[in-house]
């Protein structure tokens, strides 16, 4: 067998295939922490509450009103994306203008108490969602056996997120997003309707954690506690990006998802440190972060 | 200085109030500190306290003409706050009982409070074995399984089955370690291999990588030697990548509550070991069917253990006179155990209460003919053979020459 470093090739690209899977979901994640970020200048603590609202929603809407796959998949993320914009409206605008700390807290604060209260409602041990039937099978890619549903999650997960990039960056409603917060007033002078423009904002960075949530309902059990670990990773995943660079998120998340992978083979007890060991050394070495400009 | 006085004053009068609440002689105290809101919060937590207020209505709510009182906590999985709360509680709360639920690190931590306050703690969620070989005290009863029964169960019965090398999937810390050692010196014992293990953090978020290296490894069995959210994960993905058409799974530690997670078209055919199932006898099947209206669930074996060892303990005292930790602690080494959870149990020196554990196999979907009909029994263990021979590892109970 052709070994690179000892390893064995299947091995690795196998672990590339993983690898990017898991990095699917960062980049996803993290992409809507950073659109929020960058926009709005909200350290968004929720997102792995919202994340789990997502899976929930898939869950209870099979459960209780039959709605398949396909179409939670549009309607999870598009009803707790509204949750999204109710709770900028009534909680989250109120802290604008004062010290990152305190939207760093509400968030937070609103993340225990969705997780608390599904936790109560729902238990500690999670629920089952089945792989929808159209993407059941698995392909042998030669060097290892890949569930469709993996690849699925990859390609769906690279469309949405580059999409995302392409909204902002170079399409005019982009535009008047990153007018919005290089000058808000300004921008409302030529009779745009800020306000609303942020609070979709926030509904949408918020419908995409919920997309990776209804995502990964067929992978892991659904439970209140699935958001928390990765939410903190995620976080990570961000700051090594480039706090607020979109393309910076999606392109870190990725990489992450390999590194870590990687790691799962070389030494796995670090599998979930060495995140944040690429962090400090970062933040060491260009503190704006891989993609950052500020 | 007015003012100070008056603090002083007020801060005497509560002590005061504590110390009197600890003389108290009028109560019996009961305290329960488990995860009540983290990943084995399922396993026993708020339905194991549901179970503990069964077993003290059922024992007519007061022994020796006193009241019976529970005190209930969350460790949050963290071995200071639960010894701290055992501590504060035997000090200021008169606590006559602490039953300790999940988490092996929290109960080893516990364990110690015990001996130093001299209080009988009973061990339910807990499995590393320590907790009656190294780490073990005079107050302290093993009572529901523990690392080496599970191991004895579903090793010794997989390895029977034709799985002669396991590689394993290990949970990174004292628990997962203390099961995969058992297990590996089962497998070997019956003339099994042992091909590798991958530890794995606890509470990863994705399990394939370490699933694929237990796939490359050629072995037989997957020993899964992890448990809660992280056994149903890694389980669920084994059978995403087509893992376990080459290679047996098998559950070290498993709750019906798990099965009950993935759904017996993911579970079947998988070997566990359990020290309790409520579909055996008309007894098990009567307090499942109370336990269910009370809590819409089966109770685990932890949760229906925790009801047992309630009413043993409440019986010894009743027996003894005294709540007096020496004297109740005599009485229940000396007396046999029969209720619905174990059939002529005994508590040994060093602790463990000996009882039949079953080695169940997680029924097909087509076999299973009413919810929570899960397991077949594959094999009833004598107690003996499940917790085995005393080591000798614990200073209290010298090995059998």
């Amino acid at each position: 067998m052709t070994t690179v470093f000892g390893i064995p090739v299947a091995v690795i690209l196998g672990q590339l295939t993983l690898g990017l899977v898991n990095g699917s979901f960062y980049a996803m994640l993290s992409l809507g922490l950073a659109v929020i970020f960058g926009l709005m200048r909200v350290v968004n603590f929720a997102h792995g509450a919202f994340y789990t609202l997502g899976a929930f929603a898939a869950l209870l809407g099979l459960q209780w009103l039959g709605i398949n796959y396909w179409a939670s998949l549009v309607l999870a993320p598009v009803a707790v994306g509204l949750v999204g914009i109710v709770v900028e409206r009534l909680l989250l605008r109120r802290v604008y203008g004062l010290d990152p700390l305190y939207g760093l807290l509400l968030t937070f604060g609103l993340a225990l108490i969705c997780e608390g209260s599904l936790h109560q409602v729902f238990g500690a041990s999670g629920q089952s969602y089945p792989v929808p039937p159209a993407l059941a099978g698995a392909v042998n890619l030669g060097f290892m056996f890949l569930p469709l549903y993996r690849a699925w999650v990859i390609a769906i997960s690279l469309v949405v997120c580059f999409s995302t990039w392409f909204v902002i960056e170079r399409t005019r409603l982009g535009a008047t997003l990153r007018a919005a917060t290089e000058n808000a007033p300004l921008l409302q002078a030529f009779g745009v309707n800020v306000p609303l423009l942020v609070a979709a904002t926030y509904g949408g960075g918020v419908a995409l954690a919920a997309l990776a949530g209804v995502l990964a309902s067929p992978i892991v059990l659904v439970n209140a506690h699935m958001g928390s670990s990765l939410v903190i990773v995620v976080f990570a995943v961000v700051v090594i990006g480039g706090m607020g660079s979109i393309f910076g998120s999606i392109v870190s998340g990725l990489v992450l998802g390999v590194v870590e992978g990687f790691t799962k083979v070389i030494y796995p007890e670090a599998s979930n440190v060495v995140v944040f060991l690429i962090m400090a050394l970062v933040l060491v070495l260009r503190p704006t972060g891989l993609f950052g400009r500020e | 200085m007015k003012l100070r006085m008056l603090t002083l004053a007020a801060l005497a009068g509560l002590v005061a109030a504590a110390g009197g609440q600890a003389l108290a002689a009028d109560e019996v105290v009961i305290g329960d500190i488990d995860d009540m809101s983290g990943v084995y919060a399922d396993v026993e937590g708020a339905a194991g306290v549901e179970a503990i207020r069964m077993a003290i209505a059922d024992f007519g709510g007061t022994v020796l003409g006193r009241k019976i009182t529970l005190l209930t906590a969350d460790h949050q999985n963290k071995p200071d706050i639960g010894a701290a709360k055992f501590r504060e509680w035997a000090d200021q709360n008169g606590l006559n009982l602490l039953l300790g639920g999940s988490n092996s690190g929290v109960n080893i931590a516990m364990s110690k409070v015990a001996s130093a306050k001299k209080v009988p703690f009973f061990v339910i969620g807990a499995a590393g074995a320590s907790l009656t070989n190294e780490d073990c005290t005079a107050y302290t009863v093993h009572y529901v399984y523990d690392t080496t029964s599970l191991a004895n169960g579903t090793a010794t019965a997989m390895v029977a089955a034709g799985g002669k090398t396991w590689f394993y999937l290990t949970a990174d810390y004292a628990f997962g370690t203390q099961l995969q050692n058992a297990a590996s010196k089962v497998v070997e014992a019956h003339g099994g291999k042992n091909l590798g293990a991958v530890r794995v953090p606890l509470g990863a978020a994705d399990f394939s990588s370490f699933l694929l290296q237990a796939q490359a490894s050629g072995a037989q069995v997957l020993g899964l030697s992890n448990a809660g959210t992280d056994f149903s994960n890694s389980l669920k993905a084994a059978n995403e990548f087509g893992i376990t058409k080459t290679m047996k799974p098998a559950a070290l530690l498993a709750f019906d509550t798990d099965i009950n997670s993935l759904g017996l078209q993911t579970a079947q055919g998988l070997t566990l070991t359990t020290g309790f199932y409520w579909d055996l006898t008309p007894e098990t099947r009567a307090f499942g069917k109370r336990f269910f209206a009370k809590i819409n669930r089966m109770p685990t074996m932890d949760q229906a253990g925790v009801y047992s060892a309630t009413l043993t303990y409440l019986k010894a005292v009743k027996a003894a006179g005294t709540t007096d930790a020496d004297k109740v602690m005599a009485e229940l080494k000396k007396t046999r155990i029969n209720d619905m959870f174990a059939k002529d149990g005994y508590i040994r020196a060093d602790g463990v209460m000996v009882h039949e554990m079953y080695v169940m196999q997680v029924k097909t979907p087509q076999e299973s003919k009413y919810p929570w009909d899960f397991y077949k029994v594959v094999k009833r263990m004598p107690g003996e053979e499940a917790f085995g021979p005393i080591t000798g590892l614990c200073p209290l109970a010298p090995a059998p020459k």
